[in-house]
């Protein structure tokens, strides 16, 4: 036994000194080799008598697979440290797989589209040229009416004969449109570009992006516009927001209201909003005594211009890549 | 925008808060105050003063010495430069230390103690300049009060003015005395309506004139007071401040009272000189042709038939509801007065302004609000009082009331079921009926439980009522009414797989680093004619009445010219390459209907990406980025689009483009722009593009969701070498090779022509990976499927293996 321990103490002092691979491989070639030392050994184990051997033999091959480890072990080792010798330049730039951004419009808009599929709202879309009909008229807002003066329009050209076409002014044609081919409960918003005859500046585009809202069932009443827009105010702004609702004017809503938000300590409309008009409801072949509703409208670029601090609205529609970089892998 | 003077609002109204709370309550009821402004908030140690003697400065001409008694133990003395300056003078006196505007720089100054000419002066006798009331330097400020000596300034004359920014449907906001109602009705008190009676002699109204109106439509009502006897001369001094203190200028008694009436009530009125009126009648009609008329501000009208005027049997003397004429105007020598209370249709009256006046008038910025035509006899009546009061003169017995627009008001009938299903609140009776009356609604209540209302004269926007139930939230306050989430089932969703497409096609292309673009629906003519798919025609497309911007008169038919002005204009700041996209409608004719709206997406690709840092050399984009790109779209559809060379659009190079397909059906195309297109937008170097139709592509992809579990079994790979006609394209011969059932894949890995190679042919060179989802492939199974292989393409491409 006490050959088998120096044998050990032999073998792992001369791999202690096996500097690199292929010392290791030389000094496993020497030791558990076909004519190894240990090996050796163990072939000798057979000469030995009877009842030292099988005390021996198992010593041996213990021995072996102890050794084995431990060359293993130390050629491991030996790669880590070898490893650590060599550096590189970290600081160099990585290569970088493409990142693209999407409009920060898109992104708003479908922020705002995923709070109202959260809450139950399906999103539809409507037509950019509009009839004067569904832009105008259908929402109570005739030719010389004063409040026609509120939206500046951009006409099509078009032969006398047809009926007259814009570019609408606001989503909310898409009310008329959708009450035409559904049915109560009613629970849609409406995304899409209008255009306003309007000069350009720092807050004003001429081309707009809006959300339009509508919500029809049994019996809702103001309180439930309260309670749906607080929630939507909410997810968007954080729970501790502080809202007002304060009266104001559409023509196709009864009672109508501006959502205003505390933003940086100033109150900031949101959105406007309001019961829809009981005519409305009427025209659309529902009982205005059975089926209430409210409508909203928001603008999205205002949104999306307190979101990324963006304080000239033209930056959205010049594309200059410096400014949509900015939006690179944000969803 | 109507300036609300609160020293004139509180005649008719008390209220018990603060400036900024009654602000803040008129704005959460519905009239916005956008401004509250504040004159005399300075007017720190400027007191009433008197001047108690005026003598001669000893140096100075035009200057004067003035003795100022302000109530303290010593006068004082001032040297004063006004030519107005008198003894027994009130005047706004400033003590030193007061800050005062320097009327030459209008910047606010300090008043320090100072020597004129040799006289110490020990304070300053003001001018209106330079309390900031008005422009006025001509000479001091005369006051008109009983105020103690030493009363501040701002006690007196200091005054807060609300500007309030009225909604369309709420004319009555234009008023003095609207803006009371909602101060009453938010405040729980009551409106003072002004005194509007006055003494009438006994000659009928119907001897002295006469109103004709021969468009009912234009002028729903129009009367006529007659007022003998008057004396033109200043307005009184409490008549002059309130017009000024909400912006407008004295003129004269006669004058004054129409606008302050007009202010007070939001009815705009004119007084004509009775004696310049041709046979002193009145007749409303549409102008003649080519008829003429000077107004009052001396500008000269050619009248177009479609507008409306006041005549008298002669010629028109007033452009209706907009401003009077200038030959019937009040003048010094008038001693009769036609007092004109009218209504006129809101659209008339527009568009009459929008042809002759550049921002329109007070009365006509009212009139085109729809004013309610029973207002108009109120406004009359009130203005006949305060003539008479101000320019003495006796109104003849009556009015001559034309009102063939009399329609009766209709009756409102409110149940609480309403009010409670629209508020989710039911406030008492009392509480309904006490905001009602405030607001000066006229209102019973009809047990068991209704209310019947009706429609103010000064209001013509309650007509149902949820009208009315607006009323009654606003003023309790919406933040006061409950707030409660939304019942019900959530409705089944529209399916838009067009709009679906448009998202993920945005996803796939900004995950593979192209920068999403939004851009206007308006092009010109010029650019959509050298984007146009048809040489130089341009595809017919919507045009526009009136465009933002003349040189983009018509909508879009393709994203092409803003997405090449997009690329250009950002080529410079683009260090490495670009491309870009936009996913957006275009626009097409459609006869008289609606225009068709396609959806497409557009890419545009070009530029150089760098050689980089780690090795990688320069390199162009080309084709086949575009083309991967192509690809990997298709990878992420759940689709593979189909080449087919040339594009058939002169938009891009032939030999350089394809059009695509999916299951032959066409959906876009792809390829190198034209250079001399890419020139003419300053895109430099070449450009790709890449156009889809969403519209078309949408009911293509029928991807099923399912997915195939990878096969355990060893893949088998081979070589093949193929020479083929150079013509032959590459990309068919290796689709030829995945036919095969036991192929999994093919990779092109070489083409060659050159050594070795006969002339007109090339050498193609494939990895080809068979493998079989249910066991190991033996070398009988692939040397099988090669055979096969060979074959087809021996057959189909006259391909020979290069080996043999």
């Amino acid at each position: 036994m006490d050959d088998l321990e120096a044998l050990e103490a032999e073998a792992r002092a001369s791999l202690a000194e096996a500097g690199d691979e292929a010392a290791v491989d030389a000094w496993r070639v020497a030791w558990l080799g076909r004519r190894g030392r240990l090996t050796t050994v163990l072939r000798g184990v057979r000469d030995l008598p009877p009842e030292v051997r099988p005390r021996v033999g198992a010593g041996a091959n213990r021995l072996k697979a102890a050794l084995e480890d431990a060359g293993d072990e130390h050629r491991t080792r030996l790669l880590a440290s070898a490893a650590d010798a060599e550096s590189i330049d970290v600081s160099l730039p990585g290569r970088n797989p493409p990142l693209g951004s999407l409009h920060p419009i898109t992104l708003t808009r479908r922020l705002l589209e995923r709070t109202f599929r959260d809450m139950g709202f399906d999103v539809v879309e409507g037509p950019d040229v509009e009839l004067e009909e569904y832009n105008f008229d259908r929402l109570r807002i005739p030719a010389g009416h004063p409040a026609r003066d509120m939206w500046d329009t951009i006409w099509v050209a078009g032969d006398d004969d047809g009926p007259r076409q814009l570019l609408r002014t606001h989503t909310s044609p898409m009310q008329i449109r959708y009450l035409e081919r559904r049915e109560p409960p009613i629970r849609v918003i409406v995304p899409g570009a209008c255009y306003r005859y309007e000069a350009t500046d720092a807050t004003h585009e001429w081309m707009l992006t809006q959300i339009e809202g509508l919500v029809i069932d049994e019996n809702l009443s103001f309180a439930h516009l309260k309670g749906t827009l607080e929630a939507f105010v909410r997810r968007m702004f954080g729970a501790d927001i502080e809202t007002r609702f304060r009266c104001d004017y559409f023509p196709f809503v009864e009672p109508g209201a501006e959502l205003g938000v505390r933003w940086q300590g100033d109150w900031l409309e949101v959105l406007g909003c309001g019961m829809v008009h009981p005519e409305i409801i009427e025209d659309a072949g529902l009982d205005p005594e059975r089926y209430t509703g409210f409508a909203f409208g928001m603008g999205v670029e205002r949104v999306a211009m307190l979101r990324y601090g963006v304080r000239d609205i033209r930056h959205f529609y010049r594309n200059d890549v410096r400014f949509l970089r900015q939006f690179e892998g944000r969803r | 925008m109507m300036d609300v003077p609160l020293k004139w609002l509180a005649n008719y109204v008390d209220w018990d808060f603060s400036v900024e709370e009654l602000a803040h309550r008129l704005s959460m009821a519905g009239a916005e105050v956008e401004a509250i402004k504040r004159s005399g908030g300075e007017w720190d140690q400027v007191v009433i003063g008197r001047v108690t003697a005026v003598e001669p400065h000893p140096n100075a001409d035009r200057l004067r010495l003035a003795t100022v008694d302000f109530g303290a133990d010593e006068p004082l003395q001032v040297v004063c430069g006004a030519p107005n300056l008198d003894t027994g003078q009130t005047i706004a006196f400033a003590q030193v230390g007061a800050q005062l505007i320097d009327p030459s720089t209008r910047e606010l100054r300090k008043l320090r103690r100072g020597k004129i000419r040799g006289v110490t002066s020990m304070g300053m006798i003001c001018s209106e300049r330079e309390l900031g009331l008005s422009d006025e330097h001509e000479g001091i400020l005369v006051l008109d009060t009983e105020a103690a000596l030493g009363t501040p300034l701002s006690d007196v004359l200091a005054d807060v003015v609300l500007d309030i920014k009225p909604t369309p449907n709420r004319p009555d906001h234009y008023s003095i005395l609207g803006i009371a109602r909602e101060v009453a009705a938010l405040s729980g008190s009551t409106v003072t309506e002004p005194a509007a009676t006055f003494p009438e002699s006994d000659i009928p109204i119907g001897e002295r004139t006469s109103v004709t109106i021969e468009d009912p439509e234009g002028c729903p009502r129009y009367t006529a007071i007659v007022i003998d006897g008057v004396r033109i001369g200043p307005s009184p001094q409490w008549m002059q401040d309130a017009l000024v203190s909400a912006g407008m200028r004295p003129i004269n008694n006669i004058v004054d009272v129409t606008n302050f009436v007009m202010l007070e009530w939001g009815q705009p009125l004119h007084a004509f000189d009775y004696e310049l009126l041709q046979e002193n009648r009145i007749v409303v009609r549409r102008a003649r042709p080519s008829e003429q008329l000077e107004l009052l501000d001396g500008s000269q009208l050619e009248l177009q038939p479609e507008d409306l005027v006041i005549a008298d049997a002669q010629r028109a003397v007033a452009l209706a509801g907009i401003m009077g004429g200038a030959d019937s105007e009040i003048s010094d020598t008038t001693t009769t007065v036609l007092l004109e209370t009218a209504n006129f249709q809101e659209a008339t009256i527009r568009r009459s302004r929008a042809a002759h006046t550049e921002s329109g008038t007070e009365a006509s910025r009212r009139f085109e609000k729809s004013l309610n035509p029973e207002l108009a006899e109120l406004a009359a009546r009130r203005a006949a009082a305060l003539i008479i009061e101000t320019a003495g003169g006796t109104a003849c017995a009556g009015i001559a009331d034309e009102f063939p627009g009399k329609a009766h008001a209709p009756q409102v009938l409110v149940t609480q079921r309403r009010i409670e299903q629209i508020l989710s609140i039911l406030p008492s009776v009392e509480e309904v009926r006490g905001v009602l009356s405030a607001l000066g609604i006229s209102n019973r209540w009809l047990p068991p439980d209704r209310f019947a209302v009706s429609c103010p004269p000064w209001r013509s926007d309650i007509n149902v009522a949820d009208d009315v139930i607006e009323e009654i939230g606003r003023i309790i306050g919406y933040d006061n009414l409950p707030s409660a989430p939304l019942p019900g089932s959530v409705p089944d969703p529209d399916l838009d797989p067009q709009r679906d497409l448009g998202e993920r096609i945005r996803d796939l292309l900004s995950g593979m680093g192209l920068h999403e673009i939004i851009t206007y629906v308006t092009v010109g003519q010029q650019e959509s004619t050298a984007t146009s798919s048809i040489g130089n025609e341009e595809i017919d497309s919507v045009r526009l009445l009136n465009p933002m911007n003349a040189e983009r008169d018509r909508m879009r038919t393709s994203l092409r010219p803003w997405g090449l002005r997009t690329f250009a204009q950002n080529q410079r700041e683009a260090r490495s390459a670009l491309g870009i996209f936009e996913v957006g409608k275009t626009f097409t004719p459609n006869g008289a209907g609606q225009p068709t709206e396609t959806r497409m997406l557009f890419a545009l690709l070009g530029g150089e990406t760098p050689a980089s840092l780690h090795g990688e050399p320069a390199r162009q984009f080309d084709f086949f980025d575009a083309k991967g790109l192509l690809e990997q779209l298709g990878t992420g559809l759940g689709t593979t689009f189909d080449l087919v060379p040339g594009a058939g659009d002169d938009f891009l190079i032939k030999g350089r483009s394809a059009k695509l397909s999916v299951d032959g059906c066409e959906v876009g195309l792809i390829g190198q722009v034209r250079p001399a297109t890419a020139a003419a937008f300053d895109v430099e170097g070449d450009l790709f593009a890449l156009e889809l139709s969403i519209a078309a592509l949408a009911p293509l992809l029928t991807r099923s969701e399912t997915v195939a579990a990878p096969s355990v079994f060893p893949a088998a790979v081979e070589d093949l070498a193929l020479i083929v006609e150079a013509s032959c394209p590459a990309g068919d011969l290796a689709a030829a090779i995945a036919d095969n059932g036991l192929v999994e894949s093919v990779e092109l890995f070489d083409i060659y022509s050159g050594d070795q190679i006969p002339a007109g042919r090339k050498s193609v060179a494939l990895h080809v990976y068979y493998r079989s989802p249910d066991r190991t492939l033996t070398d009988r199974d692939v040397e099988k499927a090669r055979r096969g292989i060979v074959r087809r393409l021996q057959s189909q491409f006259k391909a020979k293996l290069r080996d043999s």
